[in-house]
């Protein structure tokens, strides 16, 4: 048996005032209205199986500890199944809340490798699944093209595919952080 | 059947490079029921609303409004066969529409590549199309009813939600898919948590695999405990999550307990319509079909 019960904390300085205004800002407007009743929570499918608690990401958000939320792995378990946002009983937009957060995790650098690549493969091809030789086999056998008429089969496409993507500074968010991470 | 309506065929990535036998069924089954298509050459990824959305939301914009002005440009309404890429669209449209601003970024970006877009265009998805059809009019068509088969019916989310911003019944339990696949002949049966994710999207697929084989194991569990003969999905994303995901727990089990089949919608309409299994791809699951197809051909 523990002696003592240690307190936990919150300092002040772990708080932003601001991150919950960039979260409304961004459209999730009625965030602040949460009354913690926990129905995200209990419709969640990762956190029927996981300690993922959708309702903890909204009250740590609330409470402006931006550290502790974009870092959390726990912000990419939602499959964005957009149960919570149809059962909210304060119409709060959580999935979009969900997807405001990650967009500033990326941009301070949280992401998971996987996703990395996934970006990679988009930045490099126009998808973010790509052809492979097995399933171009298959395309032919079924009496398709044997390389989809998408992306993949136009130069031009793809270079304008690529324009858009440095234009809105998604090569930079994805590959300049490889570069910081391989130094 | 109907007067014929011509669309700009979005494919995806999926359904193209991993799924190229429900491609094939699509594009076999649609023209029977009056639905041209047209393929919209040079898309790209619709982007994924899970990943790439939640990477960098204006980059996932600005893809998705490409790809919506290659079909305005053709001159026809986009049609998917994901309800991942319906999603993108849908929440894309809504976006430019209700707030100008972000439609100035999206052309902005856009300068000099030639790529003229209003934003008049309309994304569906393809059961909205098979549903405007209407049960009445596929139960016609069937010249080889599916009667006795049980279909556990999976929408999926994307499809259905935010309902804010999607053409169906104002329900949380919709029934416009079980009565098309009841239109073959086939029952719909009642399975636990059926509007359950498929565990596939936002990303956990992608990073947290076995958390999303847990989620596909659940509905794979419950389809087989209402006895369903195979599980219906209406999403290229849904449908890989069910074949890999029951692939991976057979090895991991070391022997085959999961062989459910995996059937996309045009695959179950295509076998009520007489064609060919082959036609419709069935040969080519990773989960066999065969006792399905045994069961239908009898």
């Amino acid at each position: 048996m523990a002696n003592k019960i240690s307190r936990e904390t919150i300092e002040s300085n772990a708080m932003d005032s601001e991150f919950v205004d960039r979260i409304v800002e961004a459209g999730a407007d009625r965030i602040r209205t949460c009354i913690q009743c926990g129905t995200c929570s209990s419709v969640c499918p990762s956190g029927r199986r996981t300690a993922f608690r959708t309702r903890e990401i909204i009250r740590k958000a609330l409470l402006g500890l931006k550290d502790e939320v974009l870092s959390s792995p726990d912000l990419w378990l939602c499959a964005t199944c957009l149960t919570c946002l149809e059962r909210c009983p304060r119409e709060i937009k959580v999935t979009d809340a969900i997807i405001i957060m990650r967009n500033m995790a990326v941009e301070e650098g949280f992401m998971l490798p996987q996703h990395r690549k996934t970006s990679q493969k988009l930045l490099e091809t126009g998808h973010a699944v790509p052809i492979n030789d097995a399933n171009r086999q298959m395309r032919k056998e079924l009496g398709l093209k044997e390389i989809p008429p998408t992306v993949h089969s136009s130069k031009k496409a793809l270079a304008d595919v690529k324009k858009i993507m440095e234009r809105t500074g998604f090569r930079k968010l994805i590959e300049g952080q490889t570069e910081e991470e391989q130094e | 059947m109907t007067s014929n309506q011509t669309y700009s065929f979005f494919l995806g990535c999926v359904m193209p490079n991993r799924f190229p036998n429900v491609e094939a069924s699509i594009r076999r089954v649609l023209p029977e029921l009056g639905i041209e298509l047209e393929d919209l050459e040079g898309a790209s990824c619709c982007p994924a609303p899970g990943v790439v959305r939640s990477f960098d939301e204006p980059t996932w914009l600005a893809l998705a409004a490409r790809n919506l002005a290659l079909a305005e440009m053709a001159g026809h309404d986009l049609l998917t066969g994901c309800n991942g890429c319906y999603g993108t669209f849908k929440e894309t449209l809504a976006e430019i529409r209700e707030h100008p601003q972000r439609m100035k970024e999206v052309q902005a970006v856009f300068k000099g590549l030639g790529i003229k877009f209003k934003g008049n265009v309309d994304a569906k998805h393809l059961t909205e199309v098979i549903n405007d059809i209407g049960p009445e009019n596929i139960a016609e068509g069937v010249t080889r009813s599916l009667e006795g088969l049980k279909v556990a019916v999976h929408y999926g989310c994307h499809l259905l939600k935010p309902s804010s911003n999607r053409p169906w019944e104002k329900t949380h339990r919709p029934v416009f898919l079980d009565r098309i696949v009841e239109a073959t002949g086939a029952t719909s049966v009642k399975y636990k948590d059926k509007f359950m994710c498929c565990g596939a999207g936002g990303g956990v697929r992608g990073s947290q695999v076995a958390v999303s084989v847990d989620i596909a194991k659940e509905k794979l569990d419950n389809a087989i405990d209402a006895e369903a003969d195979c599980i219906l999905n209406v999403c290229s994303f849904c449908h890989l999550q069910f074949e890999a995901s029951q692939m991976q727990l057979n090895k991991e089990a070391g022997e085959e307990k999961y062989n459910l089949p995996v059937i996309y919608i045009t695959q179950l309409l295509g076998l009520a319509m007489g064609i060919d299994p082959v036609e419709l791809g069935l040969h080519k699951h990773m989960i066999d079909t065969q006792p399905l197809l045994d069961k239908v051909l009898k």
